[in-house]
């Protein structure tokens, strides 16, 4: 089997996603090759020439592809298509915009979220929300696979390997990058974060959110999540989305303030290490899933346990 | 401008679904059917360009058992203005209901092809982009906002680090997410209404595709049950547990 691993980057750094994904591919096994595409790249490459276990670095630049937009990037992969067998990225938000857009020209499906490689060509992935995991098999004799890299752990460093420039072809010109809007820099990454504070409807407000949440993450050194209930409430920016149709996180502390627990929340949570949940209502559901349950008003509760951690 | 929407029956998502215990699905007997609910946001998205008077016709298309009519019928009564319904006996796969749709573009030369980002059953996320691909068009994933200008689509997307804004040439796939906006409440008189608008039936053959399987299903289990755990007091015994019996704090 030969791999094309497409790095998740931002232009600078090489996102851990990679390394996670990279665990996933030696799964498989063969040899493994890391693309990097984008603009301006050289500190993204020299970081995945390190990773073990990689054969080399194939670097695309190009303006154009900047932004990672799906039509070039997909462009970008195809042209490599004859090289290699698999296809795989992290499914973050550029892996699943393109990656489907690959196997479609490739003519193949494409095995979404992977959670466990049990063979070069069986797969384990989650449906429904996470309530039922499914094992396929793949017939297909090129595939395309995007990984729920929360399911992985990093692969180490300690490669050095060879570089090789590749050709990009043309640009397509279907789109064109306009803005964009980054909502929180500066906090730790929802998808790496070692402790994550996630906080629901039961905040009441906005100012609560960040009143209550922020002081607490500081203190825990965690990333701030949202239920679906507290995003479109405007409590949080929606890329702080934690379940089914946000990010999936696995933490080694989860901790649910003022969330019931609906299973598209669980969806994106349940692997945590520990999960801890503050909610007033006994009954929720997060109790379930919960290895410490606090049963109590969240607006006394919380700023009780940013005093005391 | 003309839209095709492709809307899928689901199970309803306030369902806790069940897995059957020789392994080879989930329970889908007497379990309460719904359209998916971004797909109904797409349907949404395009009744509204239509009423904008940015669309002319909006086209639901879903794939699939006869019980889809249902779907199509709430599609109707939405406001789409006819529905297609493509016979293919049991549940097709991503890269053929895609097939599906090329095949159909081909034949209704849409400018926007709307999808929901996900069906929330097989939770893959690709039907939308495999189509962009299989045409050759532009695609534009995970839209919360739409515009229409000219030649081009402007779309707002949710992205990992927040929103970002393309432009799309037209023709494209858009694919809507959860926040591009609200979809009606259907009204009695629609409901009546949408008996009247005429779903047309479609075989795989008629549009000249046979099924090829690429995957295969070997097993569907139950996700690993956590451990239950404890309720704690207060505080003091959460931190003290957190600190010493989990080496946390």
């Amino acid at each position: 089997m030969t791999i094309l691993l497409l790095a998740a980057h931002d232009n600078r750094y090489l996102s851990v996603e990679t390394s996670k994904a990279l665990t996933a591919a030696q799964g498989i096994g063969g040899d493994i090759d890391i693309l990097v595409a984008g603009e301006g790249v050289h500190q993204v490459v020299a970081a995945a020439a390190k990773l073990a276990g990689v054969r080399k670095v194939l670097v695309a630049e190009a303006l154009y592809l900047q932004h990672q937009l799906a039509e070039p990037l997909a462009c970008v992969i195809f042209s490599l298509a004859d090289r290699y067998d698999v296809f795989m990225a992290a499914a973050t938000a550029v892996g699943k915009d393109v990656m489907p857009r690959l196997a479609g020209q490739l003519g193949v499906m494409q095995i979404s979220e992977v959670i466990a490689v049990l063979a070069p060509d069986t797969f384990q992935r989650p449906i429904y929300a996470g309530n039922a995991i499914e094992t396929v098999q793949v017939f297909d004799a090129k595939k395309v696979i995007t990984v729920r890299t929360t399911c992985f752990t990093a692969a180490g460093e300690g490669g050095n390997v060879w570089v090789e420039k590749i050709t990009v072809p043309e640009d397509l010109g279907l789109s064109r990058f306009v803005s964009q809007v980054d909502s929180d820099e500066g906090q730790p990454e929802l998808g790496s974060a070692r402790v994550v504070v996630s906080g629901g409807r039961g905040l009441g407000s906005s100012e609560n959110f960040k009143a209550l949440l922020e002081p607490l993450a500081e203190r825990l050194r965690a990333a701030i999540g949202a239920s679906r209930a507290a995003v479109d409430a405007g409590y949080a920016p929606n890329d702080r989305q934690i379940g089914q149709t946000g990010k999936a996180v696995s933490p080694e502390l989860y901790i649910a303030i003022g969330i019931s627990g609906a299973i598209q929340h669980l969806a994106g949570m349940m692997d945590s290490r520990v999960i801890v949940a503050i909610n007033k209502d006994s009954e929720a559901p997060i109790f379930q899933v919960a290895d410490y349950g606090l049963v109590g008003d969240l607006f006394e509760i919380v700023p009780e346990l940013t005093k005391a951690v | 401008m003309k839209i095709i929407v492709g809307v899928k029956r689901v199970v309803d998502h306030n369902v806790k679904v069940r897995v059957k215990a020789d392994g080879s699905g989930v329970e889908l007997a007497n379990v309460r059917m719904s359209i998916n609910p971004f797909d109904e946001i797409a349907l949404e998205e395009a009744v509204r360009l239509r009423e904008k008077g940015t669309a002319s016709e909006v086209v639901a298309v879903s794939v699939g058992a006869d019980a889809a009519q249902e779907t199509l019928r709430t599609a109707l009564a939405m406001g789409a203005d006819r529905a297609i319904l493509v016979m293919g006996g049991e549940a097709l796969q991503s890269l053929e209901v895609a097939a599906v749709f090329k095949e159909l573009v081909q034949i209704e030369t849409p400018d926007l092809v709307i999808f929901g980002k996900q069906a929330i059953d097989s939770d893959r996320n690709q039907t939308g982009q495999m189509l962009a691909g299989l045409l050759g068009w532009g695609q534009a994933t995970f839209a919360s906002a739409v515009n229409i200008e000219n030649d081009e689509a402007i779309v707002a997307r949710e992205v990992d680090a927040g929103i970002q804004t393309i432009a799309v040439r037209l023709p494209a796939v858009i694919t809507a997410d959860l926040r591009l906006n609200e979809p009606r409440y259907i009204s009695l008189p629609n409901i009546m209404k949408a008996r009247k608008k005429t779903i047309e039936k479609k075989t795989l053959s008629e549009l000249g595709l046979t099924r090829k399987s690429h995957l295969k299903v070997l097993k569907v289990e139950e996700p690993t049950v956590r451990k239950p755990g404890i309720r704690v007091n207060g505080v003091a015994e959460l931190v003290e547990k957190l600190r010493h019996e989990k080496k946390l704090l």
